[in-house]
C-alpha cells in the first residue's frame, strides 16, 4: 500500500530525491593542509589557499579521493577511472573564492544502490545517481550583531562526498529508511562520522507530487535539513504546500526552500532569489583525477562487511531473526560486541542479553557501546554462569545490575556474594518443607483446585533461600510435596 | 665599465672575484631607481632598505663561501608575485593596501638564490593588456624614444615595469609572467631578452592569477645567458601547485652555447599573412638567415589554425580571469567599499577597485560561460585550443623550433590603438599561439624599426625543451649582435 | 548573438559588478564588438575534437593527507577590511 496525501481534489503521491552532504573523515581538508576537527576557534583551522588569498592554488588530498571510492565501493557503484574538478561560481560571504570547487560533468563515482527496509520489514532498492567530492563552504553566523554577520572560515575547504539520489522515494519514512541506512553505511565504511548535529551530514530534499500516473510535476529543493526528523518533518510539510497551491489552481514554481523547524514550514530563501546561473568549467588550476584501477582494489579488498551482509550473516551463522539482527547490525560496534559475545555461545541468548539488559543499561546510564561498563567478555562470562548453571537467571539480572555498577567480573561478583545456584536436593527439601508447614491454608487452598497458587509457593522458597535455588529443582521438589 | 652595464653573468663574475660588493651593485641600481622612476614609472613599490639589508646578507655570504648562485644579483620583481611582508598590488586599486603574509615559490627560489630585490614592478592591471596603460599606478614609459621624436612610448604589456626597468638599467634582470605575450612583447618593444618557459616548468604557487591554464612565470633580462641564469633559479617542481611538472630543471646556461648545427627550423607560412609590416617581414629573413648560416636547416611548416588563436585566446583567458578575480569581494583583503547589503557592498567594492579592461574581460568571461553560451563560446574555444596545440605537435614532428616574429610592430606611442580594444588585442597575435599550447617560447631583440626601436624574433620549442630554445635566441643574439641601448637609461641624463 | 541592455545588466550582477545606466551603451558596444570578433570560431570544424582545458599533459598529483597548515588566524585576518575577534565581518546577511 503506497503512502499518499489527502487532498482536496484525492490522494496525491509524493515524489523525493535527497542530495546528501556527508563530510569526510580525513585529517586535512580537501585542497589545504588545515585541519578539519570539528569545534576550533573561529578561522584558526583556515590556510591561505581555504581563505582564497591571491595566488593560492588547490592540491588534492589522496585520503579524501580513497574514502569517494570507499563509499562508492559500498554503495555498490561505478567508480569513474577518470574525473574531473569543476568550478561552481557564485558569490557569497562564506565561499571565499567566489566559487566552490566540485564536481559537475565528471563525477568520481556513478550509479550504485542503497536497500531500504521498511517497516513492515519489505525491502525496496533505491538508486544512487552519483557522488561527487566537493569543499565545503565556511559558516555564516548572523546572531553575533544586529547589522553584521560573522564569517568563519574554519570549514571552508573540508571535503565533502555529495551523495545523489534517484527521486526514487515514495514517503517521508522512505527518506527517514534512506538517511538512516546511508548513515549507517558511511560510518560502517569510516568515510563520515554520520554526525547531524555537527553538520556532518546534512541534507537537500527535492521534493515534488502528482496524482498517480501523472508524469514529474515540478520540484522544489528544500535546502540544509539537519536531522532526520526534520528531513521527514520538511517533506510533509512542503509536499502539503505544493499540494494547496495546486488544489488552489497555482502552479509550483522551481525554487529553493528552508525548512523552519520550530513552525513546521517551508519558505523560499531570499539569498537564492537569484535565477542561478554558476558558470560551471573545469577548474584551471586541477587536473584530470586518473585512478588505478589497481589501487581501487586494494581499497575494495580492506572494505569491512557491510550492514547488509553482516545482517545476512548474522541470521545464517547465529540463527537470528531479521528484526534482532537487524537491530544489532546498525552500528558497527553493536554488532562487534554481539559477536564478541555470541562467539561459541548460544546466538539468540547473546542477541537477547545484548539488544535487551545491555542497551537498556547503556540508556540508562548514558554510555555508549564503546564505553560500555561491562566488557563482551564480562557479558559472555555471565551467560556462561547461566548456562553451566551456577547461577539461576532470576540471580544472573542482580550480577548484571552489579557489573554495570562497578566494572567488576561477574565469577567474583557470585563468589564474593554467594550467589551460586543451590542444587544440594536436601537444602531445597528442607526450605519446601518449611514453606509448606508455615502456609496450611494455603497448602489446602491449592489442594483445592487453586492451581494457581504454585507460583506463591516457588516465591516464598525462592524467598527463604535468597533467590539461589536452582528453579527447575524447586519445582520438582514442590511438585512431589504438594502432589 | 659602470655597474649598472654589466651583464647578470658579469655582475655575478665580479661579486665572486670580489671586485665590487654586493652592497655597491644594489646601491648603483637603487641610484638609478632613484634618477629615473619618476621618469619611467616602471616600479610600483621600491624596497631599498630591504634591498640593501639583503645585499649585505649577500656580501657576507660571497665572503664566506655560502652564496648562492644568485647571490647579491639586483632583481625587479613584477608586481604581480607575492612577496611577504612587501605590499603587493597586481597595478589594481583594489589591492592598494595588501600585503601578503606569503611568498611566491618564484619569488623564495630566487631569494634562497641569493638575489636581492630592488622593488615591485608596474604592470597592466591583473596583467591584462599589452601596454601597460591599464594599471591603477600609472603608465609605464618606454626608455626609447623614436629617432628624433620624444613622444612617450609603451614598453609593452603585461610585464612592461620589468621590461622598462632592465632595458633602462635599473635592475640587472627581472620576473615577468606570460599569459599570452606579456614576457615576449615587452622584451621587443624594450629591446630585451623574456622568456616564457613551458607550462608548469615555474610554480605559479603565489603569483597573482589571471588565466589559470596560460600563466607562467619566466625571466627577463638583458642577455640569452643571463636568462637561462634566471631560469635555472626559478623553475623546479612544486607540490604546492597541482599543474607543476615534476621534472628535473636541465642546465639552461649551458645549452646556450650548444649551437644550431643540425637543428630543424620550421617558419610558418600562417604567420606571413598579409599586412605585415615589411621590417617585420626582413626581421624575420634575417633571422633565417643566420640560423642557416650558423648550420641549420629551415624548413616551412603550416600551423593551419593560426588566425584563430586570438580568439581563441579571448574567450579562455577571460573565462578563468572572471572566475580568477570572483575572490575580490572585499571581505578577506584588498579594497571594500560600503553598501547597505552584501551585495551592493560587493558590487561597489569590484566597481570601484577594478579599472575598464579588467572590468571588459570579467564582462566577457562571465558571459561565455553563462548559461545557453558556454558550449557556443568557451567549449568550442577549448576545442579549437586543441587543434592549435595538434598543429604544433605535427609541426614539432618534423622541426625542432619555430621561428616568428615577437610582434606585429614595434613600440608604439602612449595613446594610440586605445580607441578599439581589439587593435590592442592584435599586439599578441605571434604570441599567443605558443602559450594555448604551452610552449616554451622566447623573444630576442634582432634589429631596429626604421624609428631607431628594437624588434624582437620569437623562437617556440617542444613542450620542457627549453635547452633548444636557449640555443636558438642565444645564436641570433650573437649573430645579430644588438647593442642598441634606449635613449633613456641610468647613467645618461635623461 | 548581441546583447541587449538588459543582457549587460544581467552578466554585471552575476559578475557582482555595479554599473551606471550611462556605461551600459559604452560597454554595450565594446563586449559586442569583442563577441562579434570571436565568433569567427563558428568557422572552425571541430566535430570530433576533445576540448583541451589546460596546457599540462598531466594527471592530478595527490597529497598525503596530513595537518601542515591553518593556525594562523592573525595573518588570516590582518588583511581583513572589517574584522571582530577571530570574525571577518560583512554587511547582514539575510537568507
Amino acid at each position: 500500500m503506497s503512502y499518499t496525501i489527502e487532498g482536496k481534489t484525492g490522494p496525491w503521491e509524493l515524489v523525493i530525491g535527497l542530495e546528501v552532504h556527508a563530510q569526510v573523515i580525513s585529517r586535512a581538508k580537501l585542497f589545504s593542509g588545515a585541519a578539519t576537527v570539528f569545534g576550533a576557534a573561529p578561522n584558526h583551522q583556515v590556510s591561505f589557499v581555504d581563505a582564497a588569498f591571491p595566488g593560492m592554488l588547490p592540491v588534492i588530498n589522496r585520503e579524501c579521493v580513497a574514502q569517494a571510492i570507499r563509499t562508492g565501493l559500498g554503495l555498490d557503484a561505478e567508480i569513474h577511472l577518470e574525473s574531473r574538478f569543476d568550478r561552481k561560481n557564485y558569490f557569497y560571504a562564506d565561499l571565499p573564492a567566489g566559487y566552490q570547487i566540485s564536481q559537475y560533468q565528471h563525477p568520481i563515482v556513478g550509479r550504485g544502490v542503497i536497500e531500504i527496509e521498511g517497516a513492515d520489514g519489505t525491502t525496496r532498492t533505491i538508486g544512487i545517481t552519483r557522488l561527487h567530492l566537493e569543499q565545503d563552504a565556511g559558516k555564516s553566523l548572523h546572531d553575533q550583531h544586529p547589522a553584521k554577520t560573522y564569517i568563519d572560515l574554519n570549514r571552508a575547504g573540508v571535503a565533502l562526498m555529495e551523495i545523489v539520489s534517484e527521486p526514487d522515494l515514495r514517503s517521508p519514512e522512505e527518506a527517514g529508511a534512506y538517511l538512516r541506512k546511508l548513515r549507517t553505511i558511511l560510518r560502517y565504511l569510516g568515510t563520515c562520522d554520520g554526525n547531524m548535529d555537527e553538520g556532518s551530514m546534512r541534507a537537500d530534499v527535492n521534493v515534488s507530487v502528482r496524482k498517480a500516473g501523472e508524469a514529474f510535476r515540478t520540484r522544489c529543493e528544500v535546502k540544509n535539513v539537519n536531522s532526520v526528523r526534520f528531513v521527514m518533518q520538511a517533506i510533509e510539510a512542503e509536499a502539503k504546500r505544493q499540494i494547496a497551491v495546486w488544489e488552489e489552481g497555482g502552479v509550483v514554481s522551481q525554487e529553493t526552500r528552508l525548512f523552519e523547524p520550530g513552525r513546521g514550514i517551508t519558505r523560499s530563501m531570499r539569498s537564492k532569489e537569484d535565477a542561478h546561473d554558476y558558470r560551471y568549467f573545469p577548474d584551471p588550476d586541477l587536473l584530470p583525477l586518473i585512478l588505478d584501477p589497481a589501487w581501487i582494489e586494494t581499497l575494495r579488498a580492506d572494505l569491512p562487511e557491510l550492514p547488509d551482509a553482516k545482517k545476512r550473516r548474522f541470521m545464517a551463522e547465529y540463527g537470528l531473526p531479521a528484526y534482532d539482527a537487524g537491530v544489532l547490525v546498525a552500528e558497527q560496534a553493536s554488532a562487534a560486541y554481539f559477536e564478541a559475545v555470541a562467539r561459541g555461545r548460544d546466538g539468540k541468548f547473546a542477541a537477547n542479553w545484548v539488544i535487551g539488559d545491555l542497551f537498556a543499561a547503556l540508556n540508562r546510564t548514558g554510555r555508549s557501546i564503546e564505553t560500555s561498563p561491562v566488557s563482551p567478555a564480562d557479558l559472555g562470562a555471565l551467560l556462561d554462569l547461566i548456562t553451566d548453571g551456577t547461577i539461576n537467571g532470576r540471580i544472573a539480572k542482580d550480577v548484571f545490575e552489579e557489573m554495570v555498577a562497578s566494572g567488576e567480573a561477574p565469577g567474583a561478583i557470585v563468589t564474593r556474594k554467594n550467589l551460586r545456584q543451590v542444587t544440594d536436593t536436601g537444602a531445597i527439601e528442607q526450605a519446601v518443607a518449611d514453606v509448606l508447614a508455615a502456609n496450611p491454608d494455603k497448602v489446602a487452598e491449592y489442594k483445592a483446585g487453586k492451581d494457581k497458587l504454585f507460583g506463591f509457593f516457588v516465591g516464598q522458597v525462592m524467598k527463604a533461600m535468597a533467590g539461589k535455588g536452582n528453579p527447575a529443582l524447586v519445582n520438582d521438589v514442590l511438585r512431589r510435596h504438594l502432589a | 665599465m659602470s655597474l649598472i652595464d654589466l651583464t647578470l653573468a658579469q655582475a655575478r663574475a665580479g661579486l665572486r672575484a670580489k671586485t665590487f660588493s654586493a652592497r655597491d651593485l644594489t646601491a648603483a641600481h637603487l641610484e638609478a631607481i632613484t634618477a629615473l622612476n619618476p621618469t619611467l614609472n616602471a616600479f610600483i613599490t621600491v624596497t631599498p632598505e630591504i634591498a640593501l639589508a639583503e645585499a649585505e646578507a649577500a656580501d657576507r655570504a660571497l665572503a664566506a663561501g655560502t652564496a648562492g648562485p644568485l647571490a647579491g644579483i639586483p632583481l625587479a620583481i613584477k608586481d604581480l608575485f607575492c612577496t611577504e611582508g612587501v605590499r603587493t598590488t597586481a597595478a589594481s586599486l583594489m589591492l592598494e593596501t595588501f600585503v601578503p603574509p606569503y611568498e611566491s615559490t618564484v619569488t623564495a627560489k630566487l631569494r634562497d638564490a641569493g638575489a636581492v630585490f630592488v622593488g615591485k614592478t608596474n604592470l597592466d592591471e591583473f596583467a591584462m593588456g599589452s601596454s601597460n596603460l591599464t594599471s591603477a599606478y600609472g603608465a609605464v614609459t618606454n626608455p626609447w624614444r623614436r629617432a628624433g621624436d620624444d613622444t612617450p612610448l609603451v614598453p609593452g604589456g603585461s610585464s612592461g615595469g620589468s621590461a622598462a626597468a632592465v632595458a633602462a638599467r635599473l635592475a640587472l634582470g627581472a620576473t615577468g609572467t606570460d599569459t599570452g605575450g606579456s614576457i615576449r612583447q615587452p622584451a621587443s618593444f624594450c629591446g630585451i631578452v623574456g622568456m616564457k618557459p613551458s607550462y608548469g616548468r615555474c610554480s605559479r604557487y603565489g603569483i597573482i592569477a589571471f588565466a589559470s591554464s596560460l600563466d607562467q612565470a619566466g625571466p627577463m633580462a638583458r642577455t640569452v645567458e643571463d636568462c637561462a641564469i634566471l631560469l635555472g633559479a626559478m623553475a623546479g617542481f612544486d607540490p604546492k601547485d597541482s599543474t607543476s611538472a615534476d621534472i628535473p630543471v636541465p642546465d639552461f646556461q649551458a645549452a646556450c652555447t650548444r649551437g644550431v648545427k643540425g637543428l630543424r627550423i620550421g617558419v610558418p607560412r600562417e604567420y606571413a599573412a598579409p599586412g605585415m609590416p615589411d621590417e617585420i617581414a626582413a626581421l624575420w629573413h634575417l633571422g633565417r638567415d643566420i640560423l642557416r648560416a650558423a648550420g641549420a636547416e629551415i624548413i616551412d611548416i603550416s600551423l593551419p589554425h593560426t588566425e584563430y588563436a586570438l580568439p581563441t585566446y579571448y574567450i579562455v583567458a577571460p573565462a578563468e580571469a572572471s572566475s580568477n578575480l570572483a575572490r575580490y569581494d572585499g571581505v578577506r583583503f584588498g579594497r571594500r567599499e560600503d553598501g547597505a547589503d552584501l551585495i551592493e557592498m560587493y558590487e561597489r567594492t569590484r566597481a570601484k577597485g577594478f579599472g575598464d579592461e579588467v572590468k571588459r574581460r570579467i564582462l566577457i568571461g562571465t558571459y561565455v560561460l553563462s548559461a545557453g553560451y558556454y558550449d557556443a563560446y568557451y567549449l568550442r574555444a577549448q576545442k579549437v585550443r586543441s587543434l592549435i596545440l595538434g598543429d604544433f605537435t605535427t609541426a614539432f614532428a618534423r622541426c625542432d623550433a619555430i621561428l616568428t616574429p615577437t610582434a606585429p610592430s614595434a613600440a608604439f606611442a602612449q595613446g594610440e590603438k586605445m580607441d578599439d580594444p581589439i587593435k590592442m588585442y592584435l599586439n599578441d597575435i605571434y604570441t599567443v599561439p605558443a602559450s594555448l599550447a604551452g610552449l616554451p617560447a622566447m623573444s630576442v631583440p634582432v634589429g631596429q624599426s626604421q624609428e631607431g626601436l628594437p624588434l624582437g624574433l620569437q623562437m617556440i620549442g617542444r613542450p620542457f625543451d627549453e635547452e633548444t630554445v636557449f640555443a636558438v635566441a642565444a645564436e641570433i643574439e650573437r649573430a645579430a649582435g644588438f647593442s642598441a641601448r634606449p635613449a633613456i637609461r641610468a647613467g645618461v641624463s635623461a | 548573438m548581441p546583447l541587449d541592455p538588459a543582457t549587460v545588466r544581467r552578466i554585471a550582477h552575476l559578475a557582482r559588478m555595479h554599473i551606471e545606466d550611462d556605461d551600459i551603451p559604452r560597454l554595450q558596444t565594446e563586449l559586442n564588438g569583442i563577441l562579434g570578433w570571436v565568433e569567427q570560431l563558428g568557422a572552425v570544424n571541430v566535430e570530433g575534437v576533445k576540448p583541451l582545458t589546460g596546457a599540462a599533459d598531466m594527471a592530478l598529483r595527490m597529497r598525503d593527507d596530513a595537518v601542515t597548515d591553518g593556525d594562523i588566524a592573525e595573518k588570516i585576518l590582518a588583511n581583513a577590511p572589517e574584522r571582530a575577534g577571530d570574525y571577518f565581518v560583512v554587511p547582514k546577511v539575510v537568507e
